[in-house]
């Protein structure tokens, strides 16, 4: 898998792959190290079940108790830790841990995929629409949403 | 601000949700063309976050992402805002700014599925910008409102008006609304709900 191309303006975080040589003013000794994203993920652009970490699904850190202690210890790059930093004041959703991380979505949910595999989070799916509750959970949206 | 407590808030109320139960997750989604306020109304009623996704261009297929020539660009960079309002530990709804872009239509299908409902912004100035938003929501049954966003200096279109340049069904909501005003935006998530509990209601009844 090639890195992402830069497609962002100059003063966002230049983390993407750069291919120009021209482009590669923007960084500078404030940038840090940098790695391509898809490095991150060593090439892997899709999670382990795909669907399971939609955007507003919600990813909450496991209690370490709980965890399968059959598993090996995780090996963990700095992102995986700031993904479980992230999650520790409560759940987050997918968009949000991506929006706090400023990693692109694809890459986060390949990060919470190796976190799961290593049961350290627990993920709660949106609820299929077609299953929700009816109008009891659409007049309480319509209740909060007054009231705020 | 505070909605920053209301975030501090709930987010311990949250986590006693997910684990003493189950926590609810909604989304809707904020649609119009480009410069129609969707950023703005995101940022009225919620504090608003930016978010990138990466997309594979080789899996799309658009005609305007023609890769000819080009064979080492493989992904692109689609930009949006989200918002999240705490409704009640436990029941989170989160607000997705759609990309503006029309090449990037093929984030939509993503953010739609499991969709809530939608807002269309128009602006009366570009009423044909939001056409495409429309059909999109048209075409896949997901509720819609279309909330005419008055900018100022602009001249006030009739409600009929705005419902007949657009060809809307009769159910679909049209209201009048200023993107930056907090209570217009709730106002028009309200009617939104409302206008996705009638069609549940009418499709099952």
């Amino acid at each position: 898998m090639t890195g992402p191309q830069a497609a962002e303006p100059p003063e966002s975080r230049p983390s993407g792959g750069n291919r120009q040589p021209e482009e590669a003013q923007w960084f500078d000794d404030e940038a840090g190290p940098m790695v391509r994203l898809f490095a991150m993920t060593r090439g892997r652009t899709r999670p382990v079940v795909d669907g399971f970490f939609d955007l507003i699904s919600l990813i909450a850190l496991k209690d370490p108790a709980e965890r399968d202690g059959q598993l090996p210890t995780p090996v963990l790059d700095p992102e995986h830790h700031a993904i479980i930093d992230l999650c520790r004041s409560g759940p987050l959703a997918v968009a949000e841990i991506g929006s706090y991380t400023d990693l692109p979505v694809s890459v986060v949910r390949v990060l919470l995929g190796d976190l799961h595999d290593a049961d350290l989070i627990d993920v709660t799916r949106p609820v299929p629409l077609a299953e929700l509750p009816d109008e009891r959970l659409l007049r309480e949206v319509i209740n909060g949403l007054r009231a705020l | 601000m505070d909605s920053a407590h209301s975030d501090a808030a709930s987010v311990h109320g949250q986590r006693s949700g997910i684990r003493g139960g189950p926590a609810v997750a909604l989304k809707i989604l904020v649609a119009g063309g480009f410069g129609a306020g969707k950023t703005t109304l995101v940022g009225a009623v919620s504090e608003i976050r930016p978010l990138r996704t990466e997309e594979r261009l080789s899996e799309l297929g658009r005609p305007l992402d023609d890769t000819a020539g080009v064979e080492t660009k493989r992904t692109t960079t689609v930009a949006m805002d989200f918002g999240r309002i705490d409704l009640r530990p436990g029941l989170a709804l989160y607000l997705f700014g759609t990309p503006g872009q029309d090449r990037f239509w093929f984030v939509w299908d993503e953010l739609a599925l499991g969709a809530l409902g939608a807002l269309v912004l128009a602006d009366t100035r570009r009423l044909a910008d939001c056409f495409p938003s429309v059909d999109f929501f048209e075409q896949r049954g997901i509720p819609f409102v279309v909330a005419v966003n008055c900018f100022e200096g602009t001249e006030v279109f009739a409600v009929e008006d705005v419902r007949g340049a657009l060809d809307l069904d009769p159910g679909v909501p049209v209201v009048l609304c200023d993107a930056r005003s907090r209570e217009d935006g709730k106002g028009l998530l309200v009617r939104l709900v409302e206008h996705a509990a009638e069609r549940r209601a009418a499709r099952r009844g």
